[in-house]
């Protein structure tokens, strides 16, 4: 039966050529907007290089003070709140404290370049899922004598050292020299927590670490040791926060800090009042952006499929009365019009691949690496079958109420 | 075999009414070659369509083997259609993006039956009406009286008990039209198909069993073809 719904789907396609364009453009386009947005949802929340392991890390890089008279600032936890609380913390494996990274001056062969640098520990190459091209990333030792050395990216490889070596070559940064004993690749700048073209140890800033205030410019990384216990970690932290609210009682001092996952730590940032993560209200709200995006595309699809549809009321009426029930004719006509509308996803991935290509080759989004991967496709067919359902439902339904009579009547010879 | 009973119908516009059918009783045997004859407008289609279960009566009812189908539900109906019931229409309704031997699978579509054994049996009811050799055409490269014969065909592909045909020949000249009254007599005659045929031609009708004449939405008469021509 499929087979017989598929054959008639395409030969009314092809039958009805300005039609099928004109269907198959807007489907194609609506789902290259969605696919694309969907792209740069998963390059910014989804498990990516180096932030692999999603569901085992948690990200501390906020942390608010409010007291009395309604007075509160936010900004980074301090070296100071990070190591001498979240480090010590049980439930994780790990804790990684490092700077927020920071813009620099670099010179080379009388060039300016403006490199990002980040302060780390030993344990941030631990965490996360950094990929060398070359040498290695520093260690213990290196961290506790504050020697000077760096990791850096490919970009900045290229930049200072061309086709050469880099391993062992000194890179002056800041007016400070450091020796590169490692290469990675580059970080796209949405990936805050690890983003820089210059990682060093943190104890070459060692200065900020004697600032006992708990805000500062650092942010933490946490991995637990299964995900599973991502809540008993959160739990930990707000004992934390609750003894760190009550050191001093007479400044009736509240402090707000949560280790949030990347999109807990987006919607807390930019939806929330920074108490809830609001996640949820997030995603309600991409799914109604997503809905309203592609409302118009669909009444002109019902619209474009109950005029194709109407001049096959003869059908219609056939297959009813060789035995088709209304529903088989919604059935057959919901069929075919995803099929279109898959057709017209095909159309749209491809699109979007090339979109997504220009957008890394333009630099907009520093170091990105959008990209349709398996994710992105499950969300791009979920998107396909979800418009071929909205679109194809109604004019299905409609029609099916057609009375076999009348179909047969309105029908051609 | 078909029963009606009472069957009015009635069309009801905002200004007008018009009666379509008024008062017909009828029973068709299991067997019988019935052919249906009035002038134009005088019912003849609507009470096709309404043993076909294709249109409701606006009062009596219709049964099948004696059960009425009053409270059928849409897909009990429509079962009914697809198991004991083929459609012959004058202007062959085929679909015209599948092919010949498509169309004649349609009626195995809504059944519980194998993609090869659908093609089996379509392939039989072509040969029956002598189109083997155009299986893999497309309606639009047949002529009136094979479009009219892969109509027939896929009538025949469910193997159903009782064919009504509209008009069968009402579009093909009269040598055409001979060859499908031809293969609707061997239905009836050789496999005892019970067939319901609604004509304006005298002649055709006379090759049938049993003639009813309709005027103005009424059963005019109701008499054996031998008894008609005497």
């Amino acid at each position: 039966m499929l087979k017989n719904y598929l054959k008639i789907a395409w030969a009314v396609l092809l039958r009805r050529k300005f039609f099928t364009f004109i269907s198959l453009f807007g489907i194609s386009f609506t789902l290259m907007v969605l696919m694309v947005v969907t792209s740069l949802f998963d390059h910014v929340f989804g498990p990516q290089m180096p932030e692999r392991e999603t569901d085992r890390l948690l990200f501390v890089n906020n942390l608010r003070e409010e007291q009395g008279e309604g007075y509160s600032s936010s900004g980074p936890p301090s070296y100071y709140f990070l190591n001498r609380y979240v480090r010590r913390m049980q439930t994780p494996e790990k804790v990684s404290v490092h700077s927020v990274f920071t813009q620099v001056n670099s010179y080379i062969h009388n060039k300016k370049l403006a490199l990002d640098i980040k302060h780390t520990d030993q344990q941030f190459w631990e965490i996360l899922d950094f990929h060398f091209l070359e040498g290695n990333p520093f260690g213990a030792q290196e961290v506790k004598n504050a020697s000077r050395v760096a990791v850096i990216n490919q970009t900045t490889r290229k930049n200072y050292f061309g086709a050469g070596p880099a391993l062992g070559q000194t890179i002056e940064v800041d007016q400070v020299k450091y020796r590169v004993i490692g290469v990675v690749e580059d970080v796209p700048v949405l990936r805050i927590q690890s983003y820089a073209d210059v990682w060093v140890p943190i104890t070459l800033k060692s200065q900020e670490f004697k600032d006992t205030g708990l805000r500062g410019g650092y942010f933490a990384t946490i991995k637990a040791r299964q995900a599973s216990d991502i809540p008993k970690i959160k739990e930990e932290y707000a004992h934390i926060i609750r003894q760190v609210s009550q050191l001093d009682p007479k400044e009736k001092k509240q402090v707000h800090s949560y280790p949030d996952t990347i999109v807990e730590s987006f919607a807390r940032s930019f939806l929330g009042s920074g108490k809830e993560d609001k996640v949820g209200f997030l995603y309600t709200m991409l799914a109604l952006a997503a809905f309203l995006f592609m409302l118009l595309p669909t009444i002109n699809l019902v619209n474009i499929n109950i005029s194709r549809i109407m001049e096959r009321s003869s059908e219609i009426g056939v297959r009813k009365a060789f035995g088709a029930s209304s529903n088989t004719i919604i059935g057959q006509f919901v069929v075919e019009n995803v099929f279109l509308t898959l057709l017209g996803g095909v159309l749209g991935f491809l699109l979007s691949a090339g979109v997504l290509a220009l957008i890394n080759d333009s630099g907009i989004i520093v170091y990105s690496q959008l990209g349709l991967n398996l994710r992105v496709f499950a969300w791009g067919l979920l998107l396909c079958l979800v418009f071929g359902l909205i679109s194809g439902v109604y004019p299905a339904f409609k029609m099916s109420r057609l009375h076999a009579v009348e179909a047969l009547r309105g029908g051609s010879k | 075999m078909i029963q009606l009973v009472d069957i009015e119908k009635v069309y009801r516009t905002k200004t007008i009414e018009t009666v379509a059918l008024s008062r017909v009783n009828l029973f068709v045997e299991r067997g019988e070659f019935v052919s249906v004859m009035g002038p134009s407008g005088c019912g003849k289609s609507t009470l096709l369509n309404i043993m076909g279960l294709l249109d409701d009566p606006s009062s009596g009812h219709v049964a099948i083997y004696g059960q009425p189908v009053k409270t059928h539900s849409d897909k009990q109906l429509a079962r009914l259609r697809n198991e004991k019931i083929g459609f012959v229409f004058q202007s062959y309704h085929l679909i015209h993006d599948l092919s010949v031997v498509d169309n004649v699978e349609l009626p195995l579509l809504y059944r519980n039956v194998s993609a090869g054994e659908r093609r089996k049996r379509a392939l039989a009811a072509l040969e029956k009406v002598g189109l083997s050799a155009r299986t893999k055409h497309f309606p639009s490269q047949l002529s009136g009286g094979q479009r009219q014969r892969v109509a027939i065909a896929r009538a025949l592909a469910g193997n159903p008990e009782i064919i009504l045909a509209d008009e069968p020949t009402g579009n093909l000249d009269s040598v055409m039209g001979d060859e499908i009254m031809d293969i609707l007599l061997r239905l009836n005659q050789e496999e005892g198909t019970t067939i319901v045929m609604v004509t304006h031609d005298e002649h055709m009708a006379l090759k049938t069993n049993r003639l009813i004449r309709f005027f103005d939405g009424q059963q005019v008469a109701d008499s054996m073809v031998v008894e008609a021509q005497i």
